[in-house]
């Protein structure tokens, strides 16, 4: 088992290594630039700052400079906000981002798979049926249509919870961007996991259990749960994936000070740094996770440890 | 020896049935998954659901006395007007907000077919040598994937669209790139169990290329997974360009897609409904329908679900 983990992080860097580079190559490479704006700036100021930003070095030097100092911790400056440094703009709204991001996954993972289970169990009953068209729903309706719902419904018409902003430690603030981001999690892992646990329920060792008397309750805890899991499991990566994105949205609709607020107007505003720091901190956040996921996959399936 | 079986006669009564074509016929892989989707009800809906939406989005236009760019002055920011010809009211520019969400499907689903074109090439080029050369290049191709699946690939996408311009064309082939990784591994698992079977052997033995063999002999027995992940594609491809066109990097004004049209509906929802339900509507239902058939095919086509 060591031997895997050390293997999985290994393997991680330089998965991380290429990333940063496709990121930073894709950028620079693009026509227009961070002082590009209504004016043209008088070229002397232009050379300056570009200067001051090592913009006007080769981009191969550019690029060895920002890698070393990203290994130093060093997201560089942002060249819109010019009072901010990157990483003083992430460190601010990743605390936010994060508890939102996880507070869904976590929510949106039980949910789902309570929901999944319930599903196979009661297989072509009324749970079933009503389970299976909230996933449906869950699912098709995209998180910015979800979101305008949330906020007209309970935000404005019932007066329910706020329909936007933040206030630090409010609970209330968080209900609907929480639930948006919950629901297409919730379904997607309720989806996989009806699918396999019906496979798993029809299995020979899950009849075996049945005709030695065991109850419904135990062959359930006993063995279906644990092998109807993996798939599950492995979809915890790219769902956290989706979730992000998701979280791209939510946080621009409720007005919520996560670092992807930024993200697009940095993007528009070819704010390099910003721009490269947030996907960057996107990535190490879903890199992490996959290296969970794979544990927790090694654990659950002794056939992957071994490989 | 005729007698013991009785084997002779049924054949023989067969043989003179089929000349007089009466003979009971036998049922095609391919009638056998028709007649199981046609039992599902929810997939014969959506068919139906879905061919509406095509017609209404292509045909409906023609039937309208607004276009999508024609703006009405007498008329801004109306709700539904029969007499003016305004069947679901106006935008805050006196666009007709009927023909406009017709657009918006079109534009829709217009991505929505390039980009599942683009993505199912890739996915079956890319799964089928991955699958058909094995060993080290298979490893480090379907290493690539998992790189690719573990990224957070919009924000490329995302990236990429902001910096070379709203090309449309540059949407459609971005999406696509997005979406074919799930398709590479579909396709290479298939490609794995095609590729021991005699037919390939034999045409190894007469001396064929791989690439022939890739295209000529494995793809086409792909059709199958292929066919039912592609529509499960299309569906994931609506949803991101509609993200894409809510963040406002979609198509570009006077043009609209069905995320735009939400998206300038979403902020004015409470004082003006119909600019956000029409829409949301469409794209649900469409959504809905797409999801429900590929179900449908999965189970028709799939017999090992059952």
């Amino acid at each position: 088992m060591f031997g895997y983990v050390t293997r999985r992080v290994l393997s991680a860097i330089p998965i991380a290594l290429i990333a940063v580079t496709a990121c930073f190559f894709i950028l620079r490479l693009a026509p227009g630039g961070p002082f590009d704006g209504e004016r043209a700036l008088p070229p002397t100021t232009l050379a300056n700052l570009r200067a001051h930003y090592n913009l006007d070095l080769p981009l191969i030097q550019q690029y060895f400079i920002y890698v070393w100092r990203l290994l130093q911790g060093d997201f560089g400056p942002s060249m819109v906000y010019n009072d901010f440094t990157v990483a003083e703009m992430l460190w601010i709204g990743l605390p936010f981002t994060l508890m939102l991001g996880f507070s869904a996954f976590i929510i949106g993972t039980i949910v789902g798979l309570v929901a999944g289970a319930l599903s196979a169990v009661n297989q072509n009953k009324w749970p079933d049926y009503v389970l299976v068209l909230l996933v449906m729903i869950g699912l098709v309706v995209p998180n910015f249509l979800m979101a305008a719902i949330m906020q007209l419904v309970f935000g404005v018409y019932l007066d329910w919870f706020p329909a936007g902003g933040w206030q630090a430690g409010s609970i209330p603030h968080l209900v609907l961007p929480i639930t948006v981001l919950v629901l297409p999690h919730a379904g997607r892992t309720a989806r996989l996991m009806r699918g396999s646990m019906i496979e798993v329920l029809g299995t020979n060792y899950v009849r075996t259990a049945k005709s030695k008397g065991l109850g419904q309750r135990l062959i359930l805890a006993r063995h279906a749960i644990k092998p109807a899991l993996l798939p599950v499991v492995s979809y915890l990566g790219p769902g956290l994936s989706y979730l992000l994105t998701g979280s791209l949205v939510v946080e621009q609709v409720f007005a919520l000070p996560g670092i992807g607020k930024y993200f697009i107007s940095a993007a528009l505003n070819r704010d390099y740094g910003l721009v490269l720091g947030t996907t960057i901190l996107y990535m190490f956040i879903i890199l992490a996770v996959n290296l969970l996921v794979d544990i927790i996959y090694a654990w659950l399936d002794p056939k992957v440890r071994y490989s | 020896m005729a007698g013991i079986t009785g084997k002779d006669a049924v054949l023989t009564e067969y043989a003179q049935r089929l000349e007089t074509l009466d003979a009971p016929k036998g049922r095609s892989l391919t009638q056998d998954a028709v007649r199981r989707l046609a039992r599902n009800k929810a997939a014969v809906v959506s068919i139906f659901v879905v061919v509406f939406i095509i017609l209404f989005a292509f045909v409906g236009p023609y039937f309208l006395p607004w276009t999508y760019d024609k703006i009405d002055w007498t008329g801004i920011r109306k709700p539904p007007n029969f007499e003016a010809g305004h069947f679901v009211g106006t935008d805050q520019n006196g666009r007709d907000m009927l023909a406009r969400i017709m657009q918006g499907t079109q534009m829709s689903l217009i991505v929505a077919g390039v980009a599942t074109l683009v993505s199912v090439c890739i996915g079956i080029i890319y799964g089928a040598v991955a699958g058909y050369f094995g060993g080290k290049v298979d490893a480090v191709m379907m290493r690539f994937v998992d790189i690719m699946y573990a990224l957070p690939y919009i924000l490329f996408v995302i990236i990429l669209v902001v910096m070379f311009g709203r090309n449309p064309v540059l949407l459609f082939v971005g999406i696509g790139c997005l979406e074919w990784l799930t398709m590479a591994r579909i396709v290479r698992g298939q490609t794995l169990s095609i590729k021991e079977r005699e037919f390939v052997e034999a045409a190894k033995a007469g001396g064929a290329k791989p690439w022939t063999i890739i295209t000529r002999h494995i793809v086409p027995n792909l059709t199958g997974p292929v066919v039912i992940y592609s529509t499960l594609t299309i569906p994931e491809i609506i949803l991101t360009e509609s993200f894409l066109s809510y963040l406002g990097l979609g198509v570009q004004e006077p043009q609209t897609s069905l995320g735009t049209l939400i998206s300038f509906g979403s902020p004015v929802a409470e004082t003006l409904p119909w600019m956000l339900i029409g829409p949301a509507v469409v794209l649900v239902s469409l959504l809905l329908a797409l999801t429900y058939i590929g179900d449908g095919l999965r189970d028709a086509l799939d017999p090992k679900d059952r």
